[in-house]
């Protein structure tokens, strides 16, 4: 057996293979050798040969990316391979069964599979050079890969000047030219970058922790690039924290079940006031009924031109039936006086029905509802609203500005302009008399006070 | 609220759409300027330990919204804290994102803000940004409304790879259960609308226009989060495929979310049901199986032990054995065992040679699946009466069982088992 001499490249090979088969050099009767491995045999040289071989193109094809693989055997197969094309195998590359063929094309698929990773995993950092922008990457590919796979990168990041580098070869583009130079250690690549922070973020909160399948992600992210890829990072404390996030949501949901029922359910349609309060006295549709004296409903004529709505009832409201007859209701009607708006030719109601509270020490606090209580009982204030159709709606502090609105609408942006809502042609927002009395100072609680007064003047105008 | 605790708000709030796909689309690179490229096949540019794959850059603009669709994290009556991104905040997202080759793109969808037109033009005006002012010739997704005017659609199709619209549920009655401001015929309208102008601007094309959503449209059903069977989600399926020309239909476990609506099952997602219908829809694209042939009213849903192609092999044991070596196309796919990439190499090793089960296992193709259900030249299976004690020997149907716990009361800890 002789030993075949040649560097490692593409064109390399295949002109040392068109001379050995000029020369009838059987598989079985050379070793190919690019320096890499033991040379055991004989060198031989052999002349250069200019015969056209006619080989299918898809070998050609194969063997620019095979020539790739790391693997030694490589040489050997690819010139058996065209060996037996060229003696009377022709359509060997169509027997993908055949031993040699299965071969090539398993080492194909590894430089391929190879090439994809690449493409999919570099991750560039960004870098300053002499006052240019440059985006450097690290990556370390099974096979030797870089040169055929920089093309992609020029296509993709033209306008970027890039490097990657690797232990085998670095590929270089400067927005005009690709240059490749030797490989070069780890440390050379620059190790942090001012988005990767964020990108963890992203990658952590795509995650869904309902769904842990780790041996999927293994299969397309094998632990070998983890140290590569700056999220990966976070996979550890994914994994360690998905079973209690989990359990937490389902916590958080069976207490829910417990409570939930829903959304108010009105009775039928041609109701009118009287008996529409009278159906919520009764009604349990979200848990806050438990905890609450009873239904405080709105009051008020049902010819009322002006309709204000608040946010719940108080402590006092709960307690006597009424709304708006706490400390909030008494800024409520010495504002209204002074504005020129008389209590009992308007309707008041609240966003929420029930009294929301927590118990701290011997008193019940006041807690604001949230999204879901609105949405509970904003049956009954539709239905009342439906029925008053007011022409003229005012919503005292955002939640019932987000009651009204269907969606969060800020106060103090919005407040004191007229305002059109699915409810009434002319809908005001201003803030909740109790805002009021929360004041810093006297100072501030009396030009809070003013601006309230301003607010509801436009009623009276 | 700085750009990451919005984008951990938004990000989360977009995780519950399966599609990340960033294939099929045209050719484009930067030679000439701009930024990005797409070479028709997708790339995952990473995996989360869920198994999925991170491709695209999968955000909302928005997670405010004036609907209450109770499977959904962003109805207007969860309390999910909320965000919004700037339009430029998304582009410079998407722009730093990909220069760093972390993503091939941007997967854009919202929450429904004042009304259905004002987020749709805001969701236009960032794919509008990155291709016209960045040059950006990545991959974009955007999520239609399907209550958006026909002209924002339009717009959304001309910057866009790909346009999709979330059927979201399968039947009527679901939808207006869980989601009363959505309509069927209001989403089938708008998606016949997209197909109308996919078809025609790429019949001008020729005229060298510019491609309409090159990639086409998807959507996406929720499995699970009703008691709709498989039946009624696969011909669903199957219709859309047909008459919307849809490249993809995304079938997405039902999964507990934070806040979920106490309407709504709240279970370990139904994985492995998922799988099966994604395994089916596959059948029916590629395998020329018809969706009745899977399921149907006296077999309403897939089974859960057994993939559907193998179901279907043991319930016809009369199709079997089939010959390797004469055996049509289309005979060979509905062997279990057999995926088209193998049959179709065993069609042209067959013009060269006689196969045999070393052949076979050279492919890689295992040979205890496939041997019940061929000949080769040193093969012949024994008579298939044991098709039948196969069949009555699998385990009871998990299928049931998930909806045996409905809606989520389960005292045996069966609840997330692999959660521990």
């Amino acid at each position: 057996m002789k030993r075949l001499d040649f560097e490692p490249t593409f064109k390399c090979w295949r002109e040392t293979a068109r001379a050995a088969l000029s020369a009838e050099l059987s598989p079985e009767a050379i070793s190919w050798s690019d320096g890499e491995a033991t040379q055991l045999f004989e060198p031989m040289a052999l002349e250069s040969n200019q015969t056209r071989y006619n080989v299918p193109k898809r070998f050609m094809e194969v063997a620019e990316r095979v020539v790739c693989h790391r693997s030694q055997g490589r040489w050997d197969l690819l010139y058996k391979v065209l060996w037996r094309i060229t003696h009377g195998e022709r359509h060997l590359l169509e027997v993908f069964s055949d031993v040699d063929t299965a071969a090539l094309y398993k080492m194909d698929k590894e430089v391929r599979r190879d090439v994809h990773k690449m493409r999919a995993f570099v991750r560039f950092r960004h870098v300053v050079q002499e006052e240019e922008a440059w985006y450097v990457a690290w990556f370390e590919p099974d096979h030797h890969i870089i040169r055929i796979n920089a093309p992609f990168f020029v296509d993709r990041f033209a306008q970027m000047r890039w490097s990657i580098l690797s232990a085998d070869e670095c590929a270089h583009w400067d927005q005009r030219h690709l240059t490749f130079t030797d490989g070069v250690r780890r440390e050379h690549a620059p190790n942090r970058d001012e988005v990767e922070e964020l990108w963890r973020t992203y990658y952590s909160t795509i995650f869904n922790p309902a769904r842990v399948k780790t041996s999927a992600m293994l299969a397309e992210m094998p632990k070998k690039y983890w140290r590569n890829l700056p999220e990966a990072r976070a996979i550890p404390e994914l994994l360690e924290q998905a079973p209690k996030r989990v359990e937490n949501m389902i916590k958080a949901s069976d207490a829910k079940q417990e409570a939930e029922i829903g959304k108010a359910v009105v009775p039928a349609a041609d109701l009118d006031l009287e008996s529409l309060k009278k159906a919520a006295a009764g009604c349990e549709a979200c848990p806050l009924y438990r905890n609450a004296t009873q239904t405080v409903f709105g009051e008020g004529p049902l010819q009322a031109d002006i309709v204000f709505v608040g946010e719940q009832p108080g402590d006092q409201e709960d307690r006597i039936g009424r709304p708006f007859v706490g400390p909030a209701g008494a800024v409520l009607d010495r504002a209204m006086m002074e504005a020129g708006v008389v209590r009992a030719r308007c309707y008041v109601t609240n966003s929420v029905k029930h009294f929301k509270w927590e118990l701290r020490g011997k008193r019940r606090l006041h807690q604001t509802p949230n999204a879901r209580d609105i949405e509970a009982c904003r049956p009954w204030l539709e239905a009342e609203l439906r029925l008053l159709k007011p022409q003229y709606l005012v919503c005292l502090g955002s939640t019932a500005a987000n009651a009204v609105f269907g969606r969060p609408t800020k106060v103090l942006q919005n407040r004191g302009k007229w305002m059109e809502s699915l409810y009434s042609k002319q809908t005001l927002i201003t803030v909740h008399p109790s805002s009021i009395l929360r004041a810093r100072d006297p100072e501030q609680q009396e030009k809070a006070y003013g601006d309230f007064v301003n607010d509801l003047r436009l009623l009276v105008r | 609220m700085n750009l990451g605790a919005k984008l951990s708000i938004l990000a989360d709030a977009a995780k519950y759409d399966a599609s990340c796909a960033s294939s099929g689309t045209s050719r484009r690179d930067s030679r000439a300027g701009g930024i990005g490229s797409t070479t028709g096949s997708g790339i995952c540019h990473s995996y989360t330990p869920d198994g999925r794959c991170v491709s695209l850059l999968k955000i909302l603009l928005t997670n405010f919204c004036v609907y209450d669709c109770l499977y959904c994290i962003n109805r207007r009556s969860s309390n999910v804290r909320r965000a919004r991104f700037t339009i430029d905040e998304v582009v410079n997202l998407t722009i730093d994102f990909y220069r760093r080759n972390y993503i091939e793109g941007l997967f854009l969808s919202s929450g429904i803000i004042h009304n259905p037109d004002y987020t749709m033009e805001r969701v236009v005006e960032v794919a509008r940004k990155l291709r016209a002012e960045h040059g950006f010739k990545g991959y974009i997704h955007l999520k239609t409304i399907p209550e958006a005017s026909s002209e924002l659609i339009d717009q959304a199709g001309l910057w866009a790879d790909r346009i999709s619209i979330n059927v979201e549920l399968p039947t009527e009655t679901d939808l207006s259960v869980l989601a009363p401001e959505k309509n069927l015929s209001r989403i089938e309208k708008a998606m016949a609308h997209i197909r109308g102008r996919i078809d025609s601007v790429k019949a001008e094309k020729k005229s060298k226009g510019r491609a309409f959503a090159p990639a086409g449209q998807s959507t996406q059903m929720i499995v699970g989060a009703t008691s709709t069977p498989d039946v009624d989600i696969l011909v669903r399926a199957t219709n859309l495929y047909l008459t919307k020309s849809l490249k993809r239909v995304y079938y997405s476990a039902f999964s507990p979310i934070p806040d979920a609506s106490a309407r709504l099952p709240v279970l370990r997602p139904p994985l492995v049901r998922e799988h099966r219908l994604y395994q089916a829809d596959w059948l029916i694209r590629f395998y020329n199986y018809k969706a009745e042939e899977l399921v149907n009213s006296s077999r309403p849903n897939l089974d859960l032990n057994i993939d559907p192609k193998l179901y279907w092999a043991l319930s016809n044991p009369d199709h079997f054995p089939v010959d390797i070596n004469s055996a049509p196309r289309e005979i060979l796919l509905r062997v279990p065992g057999l995926g088209v990439r193998n049959v179709n190499r065993l069609l042209v090793i067959r013009r060269w040679k006689r196969i045999g089960m070393l052949d076979l296992k050279r492919l890689g193709i295992s040979l205890k699946k496939v041997s019940p259900f061929l000949i080769t030249l040193d093969h012949l299976p024994p008579r298939s009466e044991r098709f039948e004690s196969l069949l009555n020997n699998r385990e009871k149907s998990l299928q049931q069982e998930l909806f045996d716990d409905w809606p989520g009361k389960s005292d045996n800890g069966t609840k997330f088992p692999y959660a521990g």
